[in-house]
C-alpha cells in the first residue's frame, strides 16, 4: 500500500472510508494511497474520507463493518457523510437544513 | 479466597455493599417535584439526592425502577416525598425499603399541610438520618463485588475509535478480577447484532440478544428516528448503523453472559447486556428521551459506577452512582476538560494506547470506592429522568448462567 497522511486512519483493511484524526482545511492536499487529493471543505476529526472510488448503492465499510450505503458515486478522497450515504436501519436526521435557513456555520 | 481488599464498601442487608452512602430524596409523581427539591437544597455538598417518577399513572416498570433505586447499595435512607392523590404505590415502596433496613419515611405534602410544612418534616429526617449515615462504619470490598455500567452520549467519529475501546478495555480487566460489567442501549446496537450473538455464551442467549436488537430496530422505525442526535452528524457520524458500531466496542472482548432488563441485577462477574427497548407494540415514545434515563436504568441493575463516553462533550453525572466521564475528542477536551475524569482523546494523538487508557479508567473506578470523587459529582451534577415504559420479564435464555 502506498503512503497515505498520517492523519487518516484506516480502522479496517477492507473499509473504504479513512477517518480525520486531525481536523483538516479547505484547500489542503492529503496523500491517500500514493493519490494527492486536496479537500473542498474544512473537516473536523472523526469524519470520513473515501478511500477508494465507491459506486452508488455500494455499502460504506468502517470497521469492517457496513455503516450504509452510497446514494451516489463518490470519487476518492471525497468527504463521505450524509450527504452521500444513507442509513440501511433509520434515516439520519442533522440541524444542516435548519443551519442553511437561518445562515449559521455549518461547520 | 485471599484477594486484596482495595475499597471500602458500606454493607447493605442483601450482602451487597455501596460505595456512597446516599439519601435518596423520591418524588412520586411531578406534582411533589419541587417540594422534594426544596427538601435536599441545603445539603448540595452532601449526599441528597433527589429521583422521582413524574408520572400520576400506575406504571409497573417505573415502580420496579424506583424499589431498584431506593433499595441500590450507594443508597442509605429513603425518603419518599407524595403529593397524596397520585397512583404510585407508596405503601408498597416504603414497604420495600424498610425490609432492608433502610431508614425510611414517607411526606404526604396534602396530610403535612402544604409546601412549607413538608419542606420541614423532609429536611428534618435528613438532618436525622445523614449524620449517622456520613459516620457509617465501611467494610472492605473487593473488585469482584463491584457492578459497572457504561454508556455513550454526545458521540462522534472520535468515540468508537478511543473512548469507547478504551472503556472496552476496563470492562475486561474488571471482569477478569470478577466485577459484572453492563453495557447497553440495544438501539444503538443495530447491526451488531449477529456479531454480538457470537459472543454469547449459549446460542439460545444469541438468539435472544438478535431478537432484542430487531424489536429496537422495528421500534425505532415506528418512531420515524434512529438513536442518533443532529450533534452525531455534525461530529462526522452519518448513520445508526457507524454510531452502532462505535458504541459496540464499549462490550470489550469477554463473552457476553446475559440479558438484562431495568432492574436486573447480575448473577454474577462478567458482561452483560442490558436492553432498554419497551416490549410490546410502541406505547410510550422513545425508549430513552436521553443518555440519563440509560444511566437511570444501568444503576437500577445495581451499577456503583457508570462510565460515559463522550466526544462531542457531555457533562451530566447522575443521582445514586458517580459517573466517570471519559473524552473520546482531544479537541473537546482542551475545551471542556474541568468535566472530564479521562482524556482518552490522547489515544488519537499517538500520545497513549488503548490499554494504558483502559487501565486508567478501571483504576479510577476502584479509587471512586476509596473516597474519590468524580467530575461530575464535584460539579453537583445529579441529573435524573424515569418515564413511562412496558417490559416483558426475561426469558430464562437470558441468564444461562444463573
Amino acid at each position: 500500500m502506498s503512503a497515505t497522511d498520517p492523519r487518516l486512519i484506516l480502522l479496517s483493511p477492507d473499509d473504504n472510508v479513512l477517518v480525520l484524526r486531525a481536523r483538516l482545511r479547505a484547500g489542503e492536499a492529503v496523500a491517500i494511497e500514493g493519490r494527492q487529493v486536496v479537500l473542498g471543505a474544512d473537516l473536523g476529526l472523526g469524519h470520513k474520507l473515501a478511500r477508494r472510488a465507491i459506486g452508488a448503492g455500494e455499502k460504506i465499510l468502517k470497521y469492517g463493518a457496513p455503516i450504509g450505503r452510497a446514494t451516489t458515486a463518490i470519487a476518492p478522497g471525497e468527504h463521505v457523510h450524509v450527504h452521500n450515504v444513507a442509513s440501511d436501519y433509520t434515516p439520519t436526521h442533522t440541524l444542516d437544513a435548519a443551519r442553511r435557513r437561518h445562515g449559521e456555520d455549518p461547520s | 479466597m485471599t484477594e486484596p481488599a482495595p475499597m471500602r464498601g458500606f454493607p447493605r442487608s442483601d450482602g451487597r455493599k455501596g460505595i456512597r452512602n446516599v439519601v435518596a430524596v423520591a418524588y412520586l409523581v411531578e406534582c411533589a417535584h419541587h417540594v422534594a427539591r426544596e427538601i435536599a437544597r441545603p445539603y448540595e455538598d452532601r449526599d441528597v439526592h433527589v429521583i422521582g417518577f413524574p408520572g400520576c399513572y400506575p406504571n409497573d416498570y417505573a415502580a420496579r425502577m424506583m424499589a431498584a433505586l431506593c433499595t441500590h447499595p450507594n443508597v442509605g435512607a429513603v425518603l419518599l416525598v407524595s403529593l397524596g392523590c397520585e397512583s404510585f404505590d407508596k405503601y408498597s415502596l416504603a414497604h420495600a425499603v424498610r425490609e432492608t433496613g433502610r431508614p425510611v419515611e414517607t411526606v404526604v405534602i396534602q396530610a403535612a399541610g402544604g409546601t412549607r410544612a413538608s419542606v420541614a418534616a423532609g429536611r428534618a429526617f435528613v438532618d436525622r438520618v445523614l449524620p449517622q449515615l456520613e459516620a457509617a462504619p465501611t467494610v472492605p470490598m473487593a473488585v469482584s463485588e463491584l457492578v459497572v455500567g457504561t454508556v455513550c452520549g454526545g458521540s462522534d467519529g472520535t468515540s468508537g475509535i478511543t473512548g469507547n475501546p478504551a472503556a472496552g478495555r476496563a470492562f475486561d480487566r474488571l471482569i477478569r478480577e470478577g466485577a459484572a460489567c453492563i453495557f447497553e442501549e440495544t438501539g444503538e446496537l443495530i447491526g451488531c447484532e449477529h456479531i454480538m450473538a457470537a459472543r454469547a455464551l449459549t446460542p439460545a442467549l444469541g438468539r435472544e440478544i438478535e431478537a432484542a436488537v430487531a424489536k429496537a430496530a422495528a421500534y425505532y422505525a415506528t418512531l420515524g428516528y434512529g438513536s442518533f442526535a443532529a450533534g452525531n452528524a455534525d461530529g462526522g457520524l452519518t448513520t445508526i448503523e457507524e454510531k452502532s458500531m462505535g458504541a459496540y466496542a464499549k462490550s470489550g472482548a469477554a463473552p457476553i453472559a446475559g440479558l438484562l432488563k431495568p432492574g436486573d441485577r447480575p448473577p454474577r462477574g462478567g458482561l452483560y447486556l442490558l436492553d432498554v427497548v419497551p416490549d410490546g407494540e410502541v406505547r410510550f415514545g422513545f425508549p430513552n428521551i436521553n443518555d440519563n434515563a440509560e444511566i437511570a436504568e444501568l444503576i437500577a441493575c445495581g451499577a456503583h459506577a457508570v462510565l460515559f463516553v463522550t466526544g462531542r462533550g457531555s457533562v451530566v453525572g447522575s443521582a445514586v452512582s458517580p459517573v466517570v466521564k471519559i473524552c473520546a475528542n482531544p479537541e473537546t477536551w482542551r475545551r471542556m476538560a474541568d468535566d472530564m475524569d479521562v482524556d482518552a482523546g490522547r489515544i488519537l494523538e499517538g500520545a497513549a494506547t488503548l490499554d494504558a487508557v483502559g487501565d486508567e479508567i478501571r483504576d479510577l473506578v476502584v479509587s471512586l470506592g476509596r473516597g474519590r470523587r468524580t467530575r461530575s459529582e464535584a460539579l453537583g451534577h445529579r441529573e435524573f429522568i424515569l418515564t413511562y415504559k412496558s417490559f416483558d420479564p426475561i426469558g430464562p435464555a437470558c441468564l444461562p448462567a444463573a
